[in-house]
């Protein structure tokens, strides 16, 4: 008999996480998925798309929406779910609204906790969704390098990094006690590399955002930051400049920094990616506090 | 790095490139302190794959914490967890994906401590390649011994020897050589793979990514040079089709599509198929992707198939082959790797999950334990934390499988704890007991409910569960008399008079209990089948074998009687004055005292004998058992 070939790296990834989401959703009661409409979201998305065709996936997408958002971002959001007929849960932690949280008067670090990390704990324990996929990649942060695909969360949405729950082959342990949840990574063994590529490979749909265009922003601490609407207060003599910009990461506007940029098709961004010398999330203010940032805001309940 | 060129043609090749490329995963282990994350550093930085940010954070946290003097510490780049970099060990494992022009890799940093052993095998699971870490200055440790054995037990197949820190032993080849002579002693002795050795420095990158002017003694490429070369395709000959099912797909009732990763072989339409366990045969009528039909599909991709029959195969069923389908089995001899903390314990009800399957099941008491330094087999009782042993292992329902050498995926299971839900451990099966489908259930024309019937009754088990001096056989006693009274046939089984005989063999480790309790439920269950009420007398201290003995009969036929008198009112009673002696270290593990009681949740019946008289109790017990229609026919 002929040997068969050997399926291309890409097709690998894309089975592997296909195997995942089947798995939650054939033993996790209350499956949700974490839609954050940046690139790995959407890539996770036509997975999910693929791994239950011809049925659509069979659980909901969950948007924690920050209200700081790039509004690109929300417009793009809504038309991918009306296009593809999925369910959307959109989030806003609104006590965080009443008590005036946002990224200028609490700072990034409050803000995301208060706005990002309790609104996706509210949202979970509100629908008591025992599992949420994640887009996470290992080659992110180093903490996410350690983190199974399966991660089990006690009831308060803690990650005990030091006690993880042993994963043999691809017989995934789901079994939770009532209160307690997973987070689940599909996309844990993809590098950035492999979603532009599969991006291109498979035409996904992604915010313009990611595209170079001329965009108003202004410079603080050493990050470009685009002046996506009137609520971003100005300093004194402040003025917003249009630049070729564009994003390597999103998330709430005010926190996002632009990279200068004239990269305007997949082709160029891969380009432009492969002579970069910073990593991606050097993009996330949020992110410069400190190098056990992530696993501590982790261990708190943060994606 | 080089400054590419930009242009859209030359990103079209490159990319093509890219997809043309095969992925190896591997992992690195050894003792700890022999190097491993310091070779990962030292990969990742000559493959260009540190960003200049986290260039500058790891300078950084090398000057805070880390061991080489201000130089830049690689270990730091891969120990991504705070209490890692702080005590500097490896305690979980890292995964990090680099690409070389020749391939792409993920490689898996496992952790070197015997403690964090079921980190390391998590992450030799998934690999297909491993590198064995040595300190030349040290040589071979247990640890090195361990791993190689783990590795080679998961199925890895190729080896790679890097005898690390050769800096420090003057880069002496009589130094390697031995080292060298003495691993492929071991390995020889344990089967495994293809063995390679390389004399490295990881901290200096010695023989990592350029062959060395250091050792112009050694010929072979350098480890990279291997990583990239080495054949990986398993020449094997071709696996017939295997596919789990795990997910039915219903999107309306037309519809009905099996979803799951085809583990082995190929399927393609028309193929004629046999589903297991029901060993139904149909064909393969559609493989349905989202991107249109395929003709066929291989090892690997995640497919979903539909069947010329209309036939109910679930999630657990394995489409196979026709010509050469699984077997089905319910009892299996199987390696066990032990994961758990507390120690594993025959005869408990555990959950084993082999491929899409969960099904409850227990493991005998080990055949023997492996030495893993020594390669010797020692007998057993149990197994702890990271020990490995040969158990029989016996489900409740019989399942598809293959052995593990077959197939990874049908042929290996997790152990899940029923309490905590945790991994506990590892098995691989090595054959199925023949037993289960030898020894047919005889079936027999008079049943269960025939013989009860003509006792006027139902087939029942009062299980009295509580502590020493609760009460338990003074009301067990009352409630029996009063049946025999009524007309009904009973049988009282009492803890400490079945101790005398068919227990008498066992002590009071929680192993002993648990075995105590498995074999009381089994003759429970069996003077059920000869319709009688039984009453069992036990402490029965454990959840898990109280519900082993609730799912060995049918529903209803189970109930549970908690006799729940406060312990200060047992102790102070202490009719046997074993109490005293337990508070006075004479008797060990006893139940209350210096041994757990894992109460009822959901006791059909609670009693306390210190609020009321055994005859008030008894009586509550009958119209218990009046209520539920237990006292008459069915
Ligand atoms: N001289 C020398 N030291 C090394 C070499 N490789 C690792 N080390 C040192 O050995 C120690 C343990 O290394 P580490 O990578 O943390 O080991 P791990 O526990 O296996 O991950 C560190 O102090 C390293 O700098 C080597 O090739 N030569």
């Amino acid at each position: 008999m002929i040997q068969a070939p050997k399926p291309s790296h890409l097709q690998q990834l894309e089975a592997e996480s296909i195997h995942i989401m089947r798995e939650v959703a054939a033993q996790c009661e209350k499956p949700v998925m974490l839609y954050s409409v940046g690139k790995d979201s959407a890539v996770m998305l036509h997975l999910a798309m693929k791994a239950f065709y011809p049925a659509k996936p069979p659980f909901p997408l969950l948007h924690v929406d920050t209200t700081w958002k790039f509004r690109e971002m929300i417009e793009f959001r809504d038309e991918t779910v009306r296009q593809l007929g999925l369910d959307l849960i959109v989030h806003i932690n609104q006590d965080g609204v009443a008590a005036d949280i946002n990224p200028f008067t609490a700072g990034s670090a409050r803000h995301t906790e208060v706005m990002k990390t309790e609104g996706l704990k509210q949202a979970l324990d509100k629908y008591g969704f025992d599992a949420a996929f994640g887009g996470a990649r290992r080659d992110e942060e180093k903490s996410r390098a350690k983190e199974r695909i399966f991660s089990f969360r006690n009831a308060q949405h803690r990650w005990d990094p030091k006690n993880q729950r042993p994963e043999l082959w691809r017989t995934y342990n789901t079994r939770i006690n009532k209160g307690e949840s997973m987070r689940v990574f599909p996309l844990s063994n993809w590098t950035e590399l492999d979603i532009w590529q599969y991006i291109r490979d498979q035409n996904i749909p992604i915010v313009p955002l990611y595209f170079a265009a001329r965009r108003p922003v202004v410079t603080r601490g050493g990050d470009l930051i685009m002046v996506d609407d009137d609520r971003m207060p100005l300093n004194d003599g402040e003025q917003p400049q249009m630049q070729m910009v564009r994003f390597r990461t999103l998330g709430c506007y005010p926190l996002t920094g632009a990279a200068v940029s004239s990269a305007a098709t997949l082709e160029e961004i891969i380009a432009e990616m492969l002579v970069t010398t910073t990593s991606e999330r050097a993009g996330r203010v949020i992110d410069h506090d400190q190098s056990a940032s992530m696993e501590k805001k982790k261990q708190e309940g943060y994606f | 790095m080089q400054t590419p060129d930009l242009s859209a043609d030359t990103i079209e090749a490159y990319l093509a490139e890219q997809s043309a490329k095969d992925m190896l995963r591997f992992i690195t282990c050894g003792s700890v302190d022999d190097g491993k994350s310091t070779l990962i550093g030292r990969l990742l930085y000559e493959s260009k794959l540190i960003f200049d940010d986290q260039l500058s954070a790891l300078e950084a946290d090398s000057k805070r914490v880390g061991t080489q003097g201000g130089n830049i510490d690689f270990a730091l780049l891969v120990d991504g967890l705070a209490a890692e970099r702080e005590q500097g060990i490896t305690i979980d494992v890292a995964y990090r994906a680099f690409t070389t022009p020749r391939r792409k890799f993920i490689v898996a940093d496992t952790p070197g401590h015997e403690q964090y052993t079921r980190n390391m095998a998590t992450g030799a699971s998934t690999a297909d390649l491993a590198v064995l870490l040595v300190d030349a200055t040290k040589g071979i440790l247990t640890q090195t011994r361990r791993h190689a054995y783990i590795v080679s037990l998961l199925g890895i197949r190729k080896l790679v020897l890097a005898v690390n820190k050769m800096d420090l032993v003057d880069h002496d080849e009589a130094t390697y050589r031995a080292i060298e002579t003495d691993f492929l002693a071991f390995a020889a002795q344990i089967g495994a793979g293809d063995v390679t050795c390389i004399p490295v420095s990881a901290l200096t990158g010695s023989n990592i990514t350029k062959t060395s002017d250091e050792m112009p003694w050694y010929a072979g490429p350098c480890l990279l040079q291997h990583l990239e070369t080495v054949d990986m395709s398993d020449a094997g000959p071709e696996q017939p089709a295997r596919l789990p099912v795990q997910w039915v797909c219903r999107p309306d009732r037309t519809f009905r599509g099996f979803a799951g990763t085809l583990v082995s072989g190929t399927l393609k339409q028309g193929d004629k198929v046999k589903v297991l366990p029901s060993a139904r045969e149909t064909s393969i009528a559609r493989i349905v992707t989202h991107d249109g039909d395929l003709n066929q599909a291989h090892a690997g991709q995640a497919i979903m198939v539909t069947l010329d029959d209309e036939i109910d195969a679930s999630r657990g069923n394995v489409i196979c082959a026709a010509d050469a389908p699984v077997e089905v089995a319910d009892q299996f001899e199987a390696q066990i790797l032990w994961m758990g903390d507390e120690p594993m314990l025959p005869g408990r009800p555990y959950l084993i999950k082999l491929g899409a399957r969960t099904v409850p099941g227990h493991i005998a008491q080990p055949k023997y334990e492996v030495n893993v330094n020594t390669l010797e087999h020692t007998a057993a009782k149990t197994l702890e934390l990271n020990q490995i042993g040969m158990c029989n292992i016996s489900l409740d329902e019989p399942l598809p499988f293959t052995s593990y050498t077959d197939n990874r995926d049908l042929g290996g299971f997790i152990i899940i704890d029923r309490a905590s839900n945790t991994t506990v451990g590892l098995g691989l099966i090595n054959f199925a007991l023949r037993r289960a489908s030898n020894i047919h259930w005889q079936a027999v024309d008079i049943h269960k409910g025939t013989r009860a019937g003509s006792k006027n009754q139902q087939a029942t088990v009062l299980w009295f569960t509580g502590l020493s001096g609760s009460g338990k056989s003074t009301v067990a006693n009352i409630v029996e008399k009063r049946l025999t009274a009524l007309g009904h046939h009973t049988y009282l089984l009492d803890g400490d008079n079945v101790r005398h005989g068919l227990n008498r063999d066992l002590g009071f480790t929680d192993a002993c209990r648990v075995e105590n309790i498995r074999r009381v439920a089994e003759v429970s269950k069996l003077m059920a089948d000869a319709g009688l009420i039984v009453l069992v007398s036990f402490i029965s201290p454990f959840r898990a074998e109280r519900r082993m003995a609730r799912d060995m009969l049918e529903a209803g036929e189970f109930i549970e009687v908690h006799v729940d008198t406060p312990l200060e009112v047992c102790e102070a009673r202490d009719v046997k004055g074993l109490y005293a002696k337990a508070r006075a270290g004479e008797i060990k593990n006893f139940t209350g005292i210096d041994s757990d009681y894992e109460a009822p949740e959901n006791a059909e019946i609670r009693i306390n004998t210190a609020e009321k008289s055994p005859e008030t109790t008894a009586g509550e017990i009958i119209e218990h058992l009046e209520n539920a229609g237990r006292l008459k026919p069915a």
